[in-house]
């Protein structure tokens, strides 16, 4: 058994460590170092810690971490590409349920050790949290109970909320958004009844008062993201990822484990930027996202002149033997078509003709923030050619061939021309000044946002109908 | 149905609208195709070719317009070619209906059905179709090899160990389709060109070409989209600002290309007499306008006149037929795609749509009517231009005084912030445990900490940054360790399935992170 001074020795390290990692991922070579200090990290933390003092039923955890940990190769190696964001929305959604069961833990541990220092006053027969709370001064009681109260309904919204999520990723649920009448009424009901609740529990409340406020987070988090559509999942998935590092981080000082707390403010504050950046990206408040739905628009849209213009295989061909230049800016439905591996052969051979071929990839394309990147790099395209909106944003101009799959309100012109449009000032891909502009699209709809892409009726854009996939396995064998 | 090319009849008409390469193209489109003997010889093309390309060459023109359902030609049909016109045959060549008027009725009397060439709507999906700009084309590069051929000069400009020779000055007027050819080969060349056009907002093509525009102030410029790209007349005065311009630039250059038309009216005389005569011995007029009478006053039609002064001025019409064949490739595959969009199925039916714009815009008459002129097209051809907003560049004080208010906004802001981030701080203390507050220092140096790290993580890794900072996490599993070990059985219970989906967590998050950096790979 080791003493509690390497508890904390190895806790330093392993913040030290996780810092290290995420601060690795600045760029692809040094990332794949990086992870590995995060390994490193938490295989120091999870060893010290269960060696330290007090910590017992060896019985029932080591097998729990077994099982666990073969699940986790198990789903880490079978899980797709075009799968990553409902895995990410899956594995929060076991750090919320987790938050939650160690928040009730911690409050039942209270009970117990108020309830037995009434009737005999001793502390010596607890062992590992236990004794620790039987330590505590009332104040520190108090805020341990504060601490609880976060920790429970922070870890509650993120289970139903990634839940949801999960759900919408993975088209096991329609991806409308979906609201029971009252809408965020209903929310703002709940919640205001979840701190009437806190404030019985903090006054000496039973536990049944923390159970039901579970109840009603678990509700506000199944509530909330069903109200939210699927293009909106980039903001929700890092949302997420931030609320489960807040539990952890509310967890961290119920249990007064400062890794804890680190790990917690590490990841919660990674989420909110990354929540940041991709409502930067969509130009829209955080809020209006949460909440659902565009703003309000100050007049009615320009009307869209002209026709879409349909071209076939032979049409894209022949351009793209022409082309020098060709820039394509793939989204969320080449993932859906898993188009990837189409789109890469097409890369390569187009690369071997001696063409300048890069990806553009906007912020929010796709169903997380990076999401674009990770199917591209599956699919062997070079990562020194996926640039992204900023640093090819001035390059359509001079590109030939700028090719759309399926991707839309990333590249719909109304954004900067159009102020009356509901997305009017989001940064988009300047797609439509490239000299020519092929869309790969299924039909002729709007996109999720239900928004009139102006750019298919633009004189040099012709649109390639078709699932993505099939159309682009159909230019290949044109391409000479 | 049978695509059918006779031979032209025009005196001096070289070209050929169906070439064995186009022939090819039609072909797949499921249509046959039929030549009359020698049509495209001096174009380049013999029988031998067409016959390699399986296009059937047939004796005489007589039997050709008999077999072809769809008789392609370059220049409009002859009296003798419109008599053998059938009914529900199509004819597809330069047409001009509007100075053809007897002709239009002519062929509408046999009930054909003639799709005119030069009626293509300026839409850019009709681009691929339009014959008259492939021809002003051809038109623009060979009025500049025809007066590199007549000037006694380099265009170039040198240094040379025999002396130094100055550059050719060219001043092209009216910066069309062939206008900027013209620029562009003369600049090509060497030259220095200038070039002027009624609509201002050409200016940029002309100097994307490599010339340079000569303005001409004027405050009642044209705007030419609402007469689809094309110039319109203009008014008294601003002609007369003109005639100066070009009375100004007379003297100083060597060679001038006109190719200053407006459609349906005779071209606008712009170079004078007297112009002419300012101009050195040695210089070059080619006037492109000679067809409809001319830029230049001294023009005659397909001649070439020196002037008493020893200008030369050019009024050949027949450019595009002295480049027969590159003439011909182009004007045969402008009729392919018009031929590619009247068979949409690619099974050798015609489909005569006229909802089309750019069909309907083409015939002229169809089904014994006659269906000139064309409604408007639905889309415009050219957006009207917008006057750009001008933006003021802000004089390098207001700049440091924008400078110097955004930096105290930004310290204003910051300072409150940490005013009241200090008041939250202190009323906490108030209240909270020492225990609390240690840890509480510890929460808040990590905020900063990962807010400094994140804005470095590249765009391009955020999914692998999800994926990781999910699997740190799971660190969670400490809490459920420190607890799982309690007397309770419901305490115990509850930290074990917290252990086992922590692990899941982390091992899963942490392995799938790796799998996704190991797919990085650089080129």
């Amino acid at each position: 058994m080791l003493g509690q001074q390497f508890v904390f020795a190895a806790a330093i390290a392993a913040s030290v460590l996780f810092i290290l990692s995420l601060g690795g991922l600045s760029n692809q070579e040094k990332a794949k170092r990086a992870v590995w200090y995060g390994i490193v990290g938490m295989a120091i933390a999870v060893f010290f810690t269960i060696l330290g003092p007090g910590i017992g039923g060896y019985w029932l955890m080591i097998p729990m971490m077994i099982i666990g940990a073969v699940i986790g190769v198990y789903v880490a190696g079978k899980v797709e590409m075009t799968q990553m964001p409902q895995l990410v929305a899956a594995l929060h959604s076991f750090v919320g349920l987790a938050a939650v069961f160690v928040g009730f833990n911690a409050d039942l541990e209270r009970r117990r050790v108020l309830a037995s220092q009434m009737i005999e006053g001793a502390t010596d027969n607890f062992s590992a949290f236990a004794a620790l709370v039987a330590t505590k001064t009332p104040a520190e009681l108090a805020f341990l109970q504060v601490e609880v109260v976060l920790g429970v309904f922070i870890g509650a919204v993120t289970f139903t909320g990634s839940i949801i999520a999960f759900g919408k990723l993975s088209g096991k649920m329609d991806g409308k958004p979906k609201q029971f009448p009252g809408g965020h009424m209903l929310n703002a009901g709940a919640a205001i009844l979840c701190l009437l609740l806190a404030i019985v529990y903090l006054n000496g409340g039973g536990f049944w008062t923390l159970l039901l406020l579970a109840a009603l987070a678990l509700f506000i988090g199944w509530h909330l993201i069903m109200g939210i559509g699927g293009a909106d999942m980039p903001v929700v998935v890092s949302m997420l990822n931030s609320y489960s590092g807040w539990a952890a981080a509310a967890i961290g000082f119920t249990l007064s484990n400062d890794l804890l707390i680190v790990t917690g403010a590490l990841v919660g504050s990674s989420g909110a930027i990354l929540s940041y950046i991709m409502c930067k990206a969509m130009n829209r408040k955080f809020v209006n996202v949460i909440l659902g739905g565009f703003g309000g628009t100050s007049g009615p849209a320009v009307e869209i002149e002209g026709e879409q213009v349909s071209i076939d295989a032979g049409g894209v061909a022949s351009a793209l033997n022409d082309a020098d230049s060709v820039v394509i800016i793939p989204g969320y439905g080449m993932a859906v078509a898993q188009a990837q591996n189409a789109v890469s052969e097409l890369v390569r051979k187009l690369r071997a003709a001696g063409k300048d071929v890069r990806f553009a990839i906007h912020p929010v394309a796709g169903r997380m923030p990076g999401h674009m990147n990770v199917l591209l790099a599956e699919a062997k395209v070079p990562y020194d050619i996926v640039l992204e909106m900023d640093e090819i944003n001035d390059d359509f101009p001079k590109t030939d061939v700028a090719i759309v799959i399926g991707s839309n309100d990333i590249v719909n012109p109304a954004a900067q021309e159009d102020p009356n449009s509901p997305i009017a000032g989001m940064p988009v891909l300047k797609v439509w000044e490239a000299k020519q502009t092929f869309v790969c699209k299924r039909g002729q709809g709007t996109g999720y946002s239900g928004i009139e892409n102006p750019l298919f009726f633009k004189d040099n854009t012709r649109m390639f109908y078709g699932d993505a996939k099939s159309s682009i396995d159909s230019l290949l064998p044109l391409l000479d | 149905m049978k695509i059918g090319a006779p031979k032209e009849l025009a005196k001096g008409e070289a070209r050929v609208a169906l070439t064995p390469e186009s022939a090819k193209h039609i072909i797949k489109l499921g249509h046959e195709c039929v030549v009359e003997t020698g049509a495209g010889e001096a174009a380049g093309f013999p029988d031998e070719a067409y016959r390699e390309a399986d296009v059937t060459v047939v004796d005489s023109a007589e039997a050709l317009w008999k077999e072809a359902d769809i008789v392609v030609k370059v220049r409009e049909p002859s009296e003798k070619e419109a008599e053998y016109l059938k009914k529900d045959q199509t004819l597809i060549s330069f047409f001009w209906p509007a100075q053809n008027e007897a002709l239009l009725e002519k062929c509408k009397a046999q009930g054909a059905t003639v799709m005119a060439m030069d009626m293509v709507p300026r839409i850019s999906r009709a681009q691929k179709m339009d014959a008259l700009s492939s021809t002003a084309n051809i038109a623009g590069y060979r009025a500049v090899i025809e007066a590199g051929n007549q000037f006694g000069r380099f265009f170039a400009g040198q240094v040379t160990a025999a002396g130094k020779v100055p550059p050719a000055k060219v001043m092209v007027v009216g910066a069309g389709v062939a206008g900027l050819a013209a620029i562009g080969t003369a600049a090509s060349l060497g030259a220095i060109v200038r070039a002027f056009d009624v609509r201002p907002e050409v200016a940029e093509q002309i100097e994307s070409m490599g010339g340079e525009f000569l303005f001409l102030d004027f405050e009642d410029s044209q705007d030419s989209s609402g007469s689809g790209g094309y110039a319109s007349p203009s008014s008294p005065e601003f002609r007369e600002k003109q005639l100066a311009l070009f009375q100004e630039q007379a003297p100083e250059v060597d060679i001038v290309i006109t190719t200053a038309l407006i459609p349906g009216r005779p071209a606008p005389k712009l170079l004078l007499e007297d112009m002419v005569k300012a101009m050195k011995p040695g210089s070059v007029i080619i006037d492109l306008a000679a067809e409809k009478g001319g830029n230049c006053e001294l023009t005659k039609p397909d001649e070439r006149v020196v002037t008493d002064n020893g200008v030369i001025v050019i009024g050949y019409t027949d450019f595009p037929s002295r480049m027969a064949t590159q003439a011909s490739l182009l004007y045969a595959t402008n009729i392919r795609h018009l031929l590619t969009d009247l068979t949409p199925e690619k099974d050798g039916k015609i489909h005569q749509d006229m909802e089309d714009d750019v069909i309907r815009g083409v015939t002229v008459t169809h089904q014994g009517e006659i269906t000139y002129p064309p409604p408007k097209p639905k889309v415009q051809a050219i957006a009207a231009a917008k006057p750009k907003p001008k933006e003021k560049e802000p004089t390098p004080e207001e700049k440091k005084a924008a400078e110097i208010s955004a930096f105290k906004a930004q310290t204003k802001t910051q300072v409150t912030m940490l005013g009241i981030g200090g008041v939250v701080m202190l009323l906490l203390g108030m209240v909270a445990p020492a225990s609390f507050m240690q840890h509480f220092i510890v929460f808040v140096l990590a905020c900063f900490v990962g807010y400094q790290v994140i804005w470095n993580v590249s765009h391009a890794l955020h999914t692998p940054l999800m994926a990781v900072t999910n699997a740190i996490s799971g660190i969670i599993v400490l809490g459920a360790v420190l607890q799982i070990g309690s007397g309770s059985a419901l305490v115990g219970l509850l930290a074990a399935i917290s252990v086992l989906i922590a692990s899941i967590n982390i091992v899963g998050g942490f392995l799938v992170t790796r799998r996704m950096l190991a797919m990085f790979q650089k080129s």
